[in-house]
């Protein structure tokens, strides 16, 4: 574990658990928001939120997928509206109507997306829309003077005068901070910034990250590594599930509780599943399939994975820590860059999608609408999709065999509304997983790979899917099963590989393993287990 | 998500909201109007067993432009695009035609069968380089295909030698101008090209196959579609498609300019293919749609003519109601007319049809339609005289 966090910087130490005493005053936040709530049709995406940002110092929003933060920070930077709340920038009242009002008033956002013109010089880039006029036109030479200065005030060693797109995405995302430094921005927001950065490069962003927190600028920083978190922020919000968990000192707050916060502990309420995880070995010597040191560079480190028939393996971690990597590896949607893969024993090489269905694979992503569904089709057409490619284009499905077929399992699966012959993309995030996987059940699969299955679905077809899932292992299915809610991975799984960051870090057995043991594990990256 | 509200249960009555049905009333507008402004329009005789009149011209000339289109079709369905395919046909009568001219005998049908064959194996072989760089180069379609596209009649003045090339041969003559049970050859080859791919596509399962690629490629590729071999198999097929046009329309004029035989017929046949209502964004398409599409355009050149519009206004006239029709596919205008049903985000107005293939909720087609959609083409096809086909 890093050491932690220095001293708050910068205008003194501000608390908010006023436990200690301090000797400096706390400063008043730069930034105060209160009671932010955000309604989509039928989701309260944030419920009375609050977030305070001191200047000077670095402040992590922390959460699972779909805690609130990105909603949150767009609610800050005026790109979306929010139906209650009020924020306040050095105590005045804003409301924020678009990003650009925002701007205005001194907060700068990098997005994870670098947001430049590629096309354009650094210079360009840094001074865009606001560049310094001579007689009715750009005043090239102070546009440039005015880039060396701000580059050298982040002591970043580049040619103001090259292409942006040239330069790797780090050192794009450092000229987006150095944009924001040239508006003199007041709070920087920094949104997942360090999510394709290499170690290096990461360095060199906090270096930058520091430098500016030193001058007084509050920065909002997101991110899933708990690791940088925990290097660079001074102070941390948690979200879940669009509530404002607690706010803390990052030097007060043990990962352990960190983790337990973003996960949090509601018991579950779901109906008790038909069959318990399983705590003896498995009978069969040979798993159906087995991964050694399988991995992919930049995504997931060599892993070793084995899955036996008629068992649940779950895939814990946070999001980020590498489960949905390793998942495609097993598929072959993406291709492994070291290891092998056996099923029955037999060595086998997935470099497509194809090759793994052919051996039985079946695989539901995490992106049901991009990588899931296919919109323009039938319910009909999307179930019989993945047989129908199996069987290749000349030998159609007959049509009452799919017909029967795609009723059989529409019913098994209690797929509403039960019409063949509606547009899948008008059907509900639950019924659409149902969908993609009766396309999967339908071609017979010995592996079935879920993919966070349960993902943004109402906790009625939520609890079908789990009991479904726990059924199929019954009858020998085997299973691998991935899921942010740890719950539902404790529920069902057989047997549970904890990643972290990028690569597996434990593997215990599902009879045995508690949330506080699996929760730990994640914390500590098993180094304590 | 809310649970869904909506059921797009296939409808037999008349769906206002599919832009097919939007086709087919304008192309009847256009014959009515036909009709009362030239009595003389429909009027078909009989001459040598063979049917003459405008219904039959229209027929005639739009079949080089709806052949190409229906390869088209495909291709615009996997999201992608061919602009070579009048380069193709430029290329595939320069081949045929310096072999005509170079061979000892000319007249010979065997000659022609040896013109013909050639042709039609060259075209392929451009097929397979445009499905070769879109498919496994990853090359962007629009990009890929222009390049073929600009050069392309420059490799059909290469093999033409810059020069006009006319040949008599009455073999291959016969595919430009010959008849076939009274119709044009032209017209009963291109209704046959329409019914082996209606057939081809919705027979088997290639058609959903092509509409899941479309729609989603890396949905359609994690599912087991060979996404690959199917986005190059329909740029092989337009590129036929174009070749067969181009030993047309050569034919049917007994001459082989490399530089004007075929000059725009892409963006005819793209527009062919938007009129019927087939999204540029890829994904559901419609052959009746492109049928309906391809004799618009002819129909309105044919009726710009005989009413005696000047040629340098025809094209005006042509904007003006392709306009026209577009908005009436509008979504938003549909909506206002028609009863609603789809849940309509991002309504886009194809006046500008999309050039790229972002926007995935612009969908014009019904499962209804699309289901009994290709057979039923060709319907009471309209009329009128004069030759402006695609030689223009």
């Amino acid at each position: 574990m890093p050491a932690p966090p220095p001293a708050t910087t910068g205008g003194g130490a501000p608390l908010l658990l006023e436990t200690h005493a301090m000797s400096t005053p706390a400063p008043s936040p730069v930034v105060e928001m209160s009671g932010i709530t955000i309604e989509f049709p039928g989701v309260r995406a944030l419920d009375g939120v609050g977030l305070r940002l001191f200047p000077g110092e670095v402040h992590a929003l922390m959460g699972e997928n779909g805690a609130g933060k990105s909603t949150l920070i767009k609610a800050l930077t005026g790109v979306y509206r929010y139906d209650a709340g009020t924020v306040t920038v050095d105590g005045v009242p804003q409301r924020f109507g678009t990003p650009a009002e925002a701007q205005g008033a001194g907060i700068s956002t990098v997005y994870q997306e670098v947001n430049l013109c590629p096309n354009l010089t650094v210079t360009e880039n840094i001074v865009l829309g606001r560049e310094p006029r001579r007689r009715g036109s750009i005043d090239r030479r102070a546009s440039r003077e005015r880039a060396r200065r701000v580059l050298g005030e982040l002591h970043l060693d580049l040619d103001p005068g090259s292409v942006l797109g040239r330069h790797p995405i780090a050192v794009q995302q450092l000229v987006a901070i150095a944009r924001a430094v040239d508006t003199d921005a007041k709070v920087l927001v920094l949104d997942e910034p360090t999510s394709s950065l290499d170690a290096g490069e990461v360095a060199e962003l906090f270096r930058v990250v520091r430098a500016l927190r030193d001058r007084g600028v509050a920065v909002l920083f997101v991110s899933h590594f708990l690791d940088q978190v925990y290097e660079i922020s001074d102070r941390m919000t948690v979200l879940r599930n669009g509530r404002l968990v607690a706010e803390h000192r990052t030097a007060e707050l043990s990962r352990l509780q960190l983790v337990q916060e973003m996960i949090g502990r509601e018991l579950s309420t779901l109906e008790h599943l038909d069959r318990e995880p399983s705590a003896d070995t498995p009978t069969d010597a040979v798993p159906r399939l087995r991964a050694r040191r399988l991995g992919r560079t930049g995504a997931i480190a060599p892993t070793d994975l084995d899955v036996h028939a008629g068992r649940v393996t779950g895939l814990a971690g946070l999001l980020g820590s590498g489960r949905t990597e390793l998942t495609r590896l097993l598929f072959g949607a993406d291709r492994a860059t070291s290891g092998s893969l056996e099923v029955d024993g037999r060595p086998v090489r997935l470099r497509t999608p194809r090759a793994a269905i052919a051996e039985g694979i079946a695989f539901c992503s995490e992106d049901r609408k991009g990588e899931g569904v296919v919109g323009d089709l039938t319910v009909r057409d999307n179930v019989l999709l993945a047989l129908q490619a199996r069987r290749g284009w000349l030998r159609r499905i007959p049509r009452k065999q799919g017909d029967e077929l795609v009723a059989k399992y529409m019913q098994a699966l209690d797929v509403r509304p039960a019409d063949p012959d509606a547009l899948i993309r008008n059907l509900s995030g639950g019924n659409q997983q149902k969908v993609l996987l009766a396309r999967w059940l339908l071609t017979e699969p010995r592996l079935l790979l879920l993919d966070e299955p349960t993902r943004g679905i109402d906790i009625g077809a939520k609890a079908q899917i789990q009991a479904l899932v726990s059924q199929l292992a019954a009858e020998g299915m085997s299973v691998v099963f991935v899921s942010a809610e740890l719950e539902e991975v404790l529920r069902i799984s057989d047997r549970i590989t904890v990643l972290r960051d990028h690569r597996a870090v434990a593997d215990v057995p599902g009879s045995t393993a508690t949330l506080d043991s699996v929760v730990d594990l994640i914390a500590s990256g098993g180094d304590r287990a | 998500m809310p649970e869904t509200p909506t059921t797009p249960r296939a409808r037999r009555m008349v769906d206002l909201s599919s832009p097919v049905v939007w086709a087919a009333a304008a192309l009847l507008a256009l014959l009515l109007f036909n009709a009362v402004v030239n009595p003389g329009f429909f009027a078909v005789r009989i001459q040598d067993g063979h049917l003459f009149g405008s219904p039959v011209d229209v027929l005639k000339n739009a079949a080089p432009t709806l052949l190409i289109a229906v390869g088209m079709t495909l291709v615009i369905a996997t999201r992608g695009i061919d602009l070579s395919v009048g380069a193709v046909l430029a290329i595939s009568g320069a081949v045929s035609f310096t072999i005509i001219d170079g061979s000892s005998d000319p007249s010979s049908p065997a000659t022609a069968a040896i013109a013909i064959g050639t042709a039609l194996a060259v075209g392929l072989v451009l097929g397979v380089w445009n499905g070769f760089l879109v498919s496994v180069v990853g090359i962007q379609p629009i990009i890929a295909t222009l390049v073929l596209m600009t050069a392309g009649r420059g490799l059909a003045m290469l093999v033409t030698d810059g020069q006009i090339i006319t040949a008599e041969s009455p073999a291959f003559t016969w595919l430009g101008r010959g008849y076939v049970l009274g119709l044009p050859a032209q017209v009963v080859l291109t209704l046959l090209v329409l019914l082996v791919v209606a057939a081809l596509t919705r027979r088997t399962a290639l058609g959903t196959l092509i509409e899941a690629v479309g729609t989603n490629p890396e949905a359609a590729r994690l599912a087991g579609v060979r996404s690959r071999s199917i986005t190059w198999t329909v740029y092989v097929f337009v590129a036929f498609t174009a070749a067969v046009a181009g030993l047309m329309t050569n034919a049917n004029v007994s001459a082989a300019d490399a530089n004007r035989a075929g000059l725009f017929i892409e963006l005819d046949a793209i527009l062919a293919v938007v009129i019927g209502g087939t999204s540029l964004a890829g994904g559901r398409y419609s052959l009746t749609g492109t049928v309906l599409g391809a004799l618009i355009l002819q129909a309105l050149t044919t009726t710009t003519l005989t009413m005696g519009v000047p040629d340098e206004y025809v094209r005006l006239f042509k904007a003006v109601v392709i306009i026209a029709v577009f908005l009436l596919q509008a979504p938003r205008i549909r909506a206002a007319l028609g009863r609603r049903r789809r849940g309509a985000r991002g309504v886009t107005s194809p006046d500008v049809p999309p050039t790229d293939a972002a926007a995935d909720d612009v969908r014009p087609l019904t499962p209804a339609q699309a289901a009994n959609s290709p057979t039923t083409a060709m319907p009471d096809a309209a009329p009128s005289p004069t030759d402006q086909g695609v030689l223009r």
